[in-house]
């Protein structure tokens, strides 16, 4: 019992984190029917922009952060227009897409090795010090608190652009129906770009955050890509309240399973994957599993 | 007329450059040694060391007119294969090697791979220096793989007889990625530690090979309070944000790991939360390093930007594998010859001060000599650079 406090502030920190991971995954699902396996790549471009700009030059964070979303924003509509574009209107099928999206994935490994090397590279703390509660019975450092608070209200403020912007209300109507949206004026090809912008932005923003925390590393884009796909399973693909759903859980599975499993050796994520197979054996949509719209 | 002799003089020397340029290049005959490693990935800085170590060595020597094998003198090329730490990888990066006849090879970094390229290197007359522990690979029948470094079950009880007795430890807890290496480092940690006395507080704490906080999984650990947290096969990616998390959980014990690590990226990853962090570094420090080293290390730094201290095990197995081939030329396309120098091998250590040698040792822990005699050297690491805690022989 003396257990619970630390799991449920470990499983919101992860829950927040993740949530933000697949946010952008499920975004560019939505808008295009594509799956990015290169998401996990541009997450950590991000982290590795930021790294650069604020660990490597010491330029403020702030800007670092800016900059960090501001490259994957460009990058992102670049691979859009040049890549995702004309394959999506000369090929109806959708491996088309997939193949493009992990050859995508392995140039971005490899440029990442060439710009920015092998190496494990981290940043300054953004706050020292540690909160300690209750003889230690919750301990969370208090830059995780901080990274956990920036990345719920960068959640809050993507669903309010979402809901409340002009871009929000295209990008929506594009997901729900495409061919709807163009009869009522949505110039298709351009918000498409800017969708997939923002998607790239979000990992770009996530990367940059969380390189504050964990550090980066050549090898974390793959991984990170498997997460955010088995976040946005769980919540239901091209949701948005799902893949928020999907990284709470997956957090706080995560949380529950590592503090309570571990004498039993390494078989949280074990018990994570029957779980999910289970889970998707009974409905494969996912929680939310219908456009988000 | 004037101009056209310009001409005429200048495109005559053009063709005397070019062909004084091609008898140059081709005065040596190449010797091709390979490296199959890891240099891409979470553990891609212990195969990149390996590979800018080979790197460095053979243009160092190249520069300087070749190295001499019996009669002839030969140029050095390093033929590398990233294998991505994996198995299949390291299979397919050591056929490459023997299709392009290739018969020493550095590598690979980790446990499974260099057991999975042990039939190739067999059948295809292959030696090869692998970075990893299991005593199957250099123990009889095995006898074509050499361990390039210090292993776990050498360095890990003179580490934690070292704190037992200096720091008073009592108690140590391991943790471990899940993985055939890490593994296999914390079983031979655990069983080293009971022998010496210790209370092993927590040893069943294991980590997915591509977490990235380990806040959570530490969490249990913290609660066992060891006196020691031992990190097992930590690769250098996950060393800093593993010691920064248990700091930040108010673990306020001894912190240490059998692996090398790399300064830099503990100071970026922790900071001063990195502070006394006790890892075995690279086989060389100040006091001991020779005017060559120091050379070695400024011709690394020159070509890649920045040094890594692992670099300084990392440059003893080409010195190895030439050397031994300095004593015995017949060795150079013939494996057995090799081994058979290898009993009696001898020479000067130009890496260390004094009369060090390099010699082949390994008769306590293989029962043959399978192993390269390099300084055991554990250090601490302290405001943003390594320190030197000990320094050991092993055989």
């Amino acid at each position: 019992m003396d257990q619970i406090p630390q799991i449920l502030a470990n499983g919101v920190y992860l829950g927040a984190q993740y949530a933000m991971i697949a946010l952008g995954l499920t975004l560019i699902f939505a808008l295009m029917n594509v799956l990015n396996f290169a998401h996990g790549q541009m997450y950590v471009i991000g982290g590795f922009v930021t790294y650069t700009i604020y660990g490597a030059w010491g330029i403020p964070f702030v800007i670092a952060l800016a900059m960090s979303c501001i490259t994957l924003a460009i990058l992102g509509a670049l691979i859009e227009k040049f890549l995702f574009a004309p394959v999506i209107k000369k090929s109806a099928r959708d491996e088309s897409t997939m193949l493009l999206a992990a050859a995508i994935a392995f140039l971005l490994d490899a440029v990442i090795l060439l710009v920015f090397g092998e190496k494990q590279r981290g940043v300054p703390k953004l706050v020292d010090g540690t909160t300690i509660l209750g003889d230690y019975t919750l301990v969370i450092a208090n830059d995780r608190i901080l990274i956990c608070l920036l990345a719920i209200a960068s959640i809050v403020g993507f669903i309010s652009f979402m809901q409340f912007s002009k871009t929000g209300r295209a990008l929506r109507a594009l997901a729900q129906d495409r061919v709807a949206a163009q009869l009522m004026g949505v110039n298709v090809d351009r918000y498409s770009m800017i969708g997939f912008a923002l998607g790239a932005m979000l990992a770009g923003l996530v990367g940059g955050l969380l390189v504050t925390i964990t550090g980066i590393n050549l090898g974390m884009g793959g991984p990170t890509s498997i997460k955010a796909f088995m976040m946005v399973m769980i919540g239901g693909a091209g949701v948005i309240s799902g893949a928020i759903a999907g990284g709470i859980i997956l957090g706080f599975l995560e949380a529950a399973g590592l503090a309570l499993l571990a004498s039993y050796g390494d078989i949280t994520y074990l018990l994570i994957f029957v779980s999910l197979m289970i889970f998707l054996a009974i409905r494969p949509q996912g929680l939310m599993g219908k456009p988000w719209g | 007329m004037k101009r056209r002799t310009i001409l005429k003089s200048t495109l005559s020397a053009a063709v005397l450059a070019s062909v004084a340029a091609g008898a140059a290049w081709a005065e040596n005959p190449v010797l091709k040694i390979g490296f199959v490693g890891v240099t891409s990935g979470p553990a891609a800085a212990w195969g990149i060391s390996n590979q800018r170590s080979m790197e460095t060595r053979a243009e160092w020597i190249n520069e300087t007119g070749g190295y001499k094998i019996g009669d002839t003198t030969y140029d050095i090329e390093i033929v590398s294969f990233d294998d991505q730490k994996d198995p299949k990888r390291a299979v397919a990066g050591m056929e490459k090697m023997a299709q392009e006849g290739i018969h020493y090879v550095v590598g690979p970094n980790v446990d499974d791979g260099a057991a999975a390229v042990r039939p190739v290197a067999e059948s295809n007359g292959i030696m090869y220096f692998p970075y990893a522990f299991p005593k199957s690979l250099y123990q009889a029948p095995a006898s074509n793989a050499v361990l390039g470094m210090v292993a776990n079950y050498q360095s890990g009880p003179a580490i934690y007889k070292h704190l037992k007795e200096a720091e008073g430890v009592k108690t140590v807890a391991f943790i471990a990625a899940n993985e055939s290496d890490p593994l296999s480092q914390r079983d031979g940690g655990v069983a080293a530690a009971k022998a010496l006395g210790l209370e092993v507080v927590s040893d069943s704490v294991t980590y997915q090979v591509d977490t990235t906080d380990f806040t959570p999984v530490l969490t249990p650990i913290m609660r066992a309070k060891p006196d020691l947290l031992v990190l097992s096969g930590v690769s250098p990616a996950n060393a800093p944000q593993l010691i920064r998390s248990a700091r930040e959980l108010g673990f306020s014990g001894l912190i240490s790991t059998e692996t090398a690590q790399d300064a830099q990226v503990l100071r970026e990853g922790a900071g001063d939360l990195a502070n006394g962090f006790i890892s075995v570094g690279g086989a060389s420090t100040p006091e001991i390093a020779s005017d060559m080293m120091n050379e070695f290390v400024e011709r690394y730094t020159d070509m890649f930007g920045e040094y890594n201290d692992e670099s300084n095990t990392k440059v003893y197995a080409l010195e190895y594998i030439l050397e031994t081939l300095k004593a015995n030329p017949a060795a150079i396309d013939d494996v057995e010859a090799y081994k058979v120098t290898m009993d009696t091998f001898e020479a000067p250590n130009p890496y260390m001060q004094g009369d060090a040698v390099l010699k082949y040792v390994g008769d306590s822990s293989f029962g043959q000599k399978r192993q390269v005699a390099v300084p055991l050297v554990v250090n601490v690491y302290q405001d943003g650079a390594f320190e030197t805690m000990f320094i050991a022989e092993v055989d």
